[in-house]
């Protein structure tokens, strides 16, 4: 054997062993940075996004509609418990607020982490209108199914826990936009339904006030099968 | 007629993957590779952008608009979704709705802009039927039953009008997108065939 090979051994053979003792603190390291960028997040979101609160609110079992951990290409409804106003602007602030701030994992997120509720408003016709930052647009990935989940998760989780809104209208900066990320289409009003009551058997009816046990116990989740997609619905 | 619609191009890349794969990019390729098919078919096609540029939403309507007899067919990448699959559009029924109203013309034997898709909603029902069978039986994990959604470009067609998603720029590089075209294409343009001894038989 040559001496230029063997040098080559040597030195492949303790890049080897140099690899596997820092392996470990490699993988640390990736964990810290990991739970750095989420706390960062959670920052950013606690200094932009102001809470909701109100007199009437009251802690009740909120159905939550985001991605499904097992399929994420499907919404999937999470039973949380939420201190929700009776007064359905707010609550419907509360709900979209917690839609983005309360996601269980950033896997079933279905809106941006910077998106911010700008605004809510409920017409007497029973038309919401919710009016997001400029970051719903601009950070939803571009796509028909994502933008599609995305609406479809504001709507679900309005329809199943504020029983007055018929239809949404979505803004972003006080602005009717022609698309959500490039592809589904924002100038018309998207159905807002409630769940069958067979449906949601875990969840506290619309706007009901909270039970005792409703206080007492703790937050579950539901699973649901994968949900049909909303189709806008004419003025 | 077949109007190809690759979505996006110019500075609107559409989607994005981490490793640089651009909806924009993709689509073109789609689009090229399913005008032979098309062809194949004895179908006339036309392009609505070669290059690229970014057409507007009504410029490419326009295209569709001023043929007769056209389909429309718009290509997509998503960003998301299980990868190697394809999932078909269509409009669903009173779709895009503006809030604002209309310009008050007269309204016999007028047709508004914004809601062109409305009169074609049932042929564009069919015409996403045919092309998902055919995605269900080319990509694995692909939906048996095509889905509705307000695609904002499907709303000022006045023409049978689909949009088609592949899954998806996450993927590494474009080598599995590159290898979904050829039966992509051939699945297409075998369901625009079909689809055209309904569509033609209605239209006399």
């Amino acid at each position: 054997m040559s001496r230029g090979l063997r040098t080559t051994i040597a030195i492949l053979a303790v890049l080897v062993v140099f690899g596997l003792i820092t392996l470990p603190s490699l993988r640390q390291a990736i964990r810290r940075i990991s739970a750095a960028q989420r706390t960062e997040e959670q920052a950013r979101q606690d200094v932009m996004q102001v809470p909701v609160s109100t007199p009437s609110d009251v802690n009740v079992k909120a159905q939550m509609y985001w991605l499904s951990a097992a399929s994420p290409v499907t919404l999937e409804a999470s039973t949380i418990e939420l201190p929700l106003s009776a007064d359905p602007v707010e609550r419907s602030k509360q709900l979209l607020v917690a839609l983005i701030t309360n996601v269980p994992s950033p896997s079933q997120r279905t809106l941006p982490a910077d998106a911010i509720l700008l605004a809510f408003y409920l017409q007497p016709d029973g038309t919401g209108v919710a009016d997001f930052s400029d970051a719903l647009s601009a950070e939803t990935p571009s796509g028909i199914q994502s933008e599609q989940l995305a609406i479809d998760s504001i709507a679900r989780t309005l329809g199943a826990n504020v029983n007055t809104i018929r239809r949404l209208k979505i803004l972003i900066h006080g602005q009717e936009v022609d698309t959500l990320a490039g592809h589904l289409d924002l100038s018309g009003l998207f159905p807002v339904s409630s769940p069958s009551a067979a449906a949601a058997p875990a969840s506290v009816a619309p706007d009901a006030p909270a039970t005792t046990d409703d206080l007492q116990s703790a937050a579950t989740t539901a699973r649901r099968p994968p949900l049909a997609s909303i189709e806008q619905v004419p003025q | 007629m077949v109007v190809l619609d690759p979505a996006h191009g110019g500075a609107d890349q559409g989607a994005r993957g981490l490793s640089g794969i651009a909806e924009s990019e993709i689509v073109l390729s789609f689009a090229r590779l399913l005008r032979i098919s098309l062809e194949g078919q004895g179908l006339r096609v036309v392009l609505t952008r070669q290059s690229n540029d970014d057409p507007s939403f009504d410029d490419r309507s326009k295209t569709a608009n001023a043929q007769r007899g056209a389909i429309f067919i718009t290509l997509h990448v998503s960003s998301t979704g299980q990868p190697g699959t394809a999932r078909v559009y269509s409009l669903p029924r009173d779709a895009g709705a503006p809030v604002s109203g209309g310009i008050g013309l007269p309204r016999a034997q007028l047709i508004r802009w914004d809601r062109a898709q409305q009169g074609y909603l049932e042929l564009s029902r069919k015409l996403a039927e045919l092309i998902q069978i055919q995605m269900a039986q080319r990509f694995r994990g692909s939906a048996e039953t095509p889905t509705v959604a307000a695609v904002r470009q499907l709303r000022t067609v006045a023409a049978p009008a689909v949009a088609i998603e592949v899954s998806s720029v996450s993927l590494p590089d474009r080598t599995q997108l590159d290898k979904m075209a050829p039966a992509l294409a051939e699945g297409v343009a075998r369901a625009v065939a079909a689809f055209r001894l309904v569509y033609e038989s209605g239209a006399k």
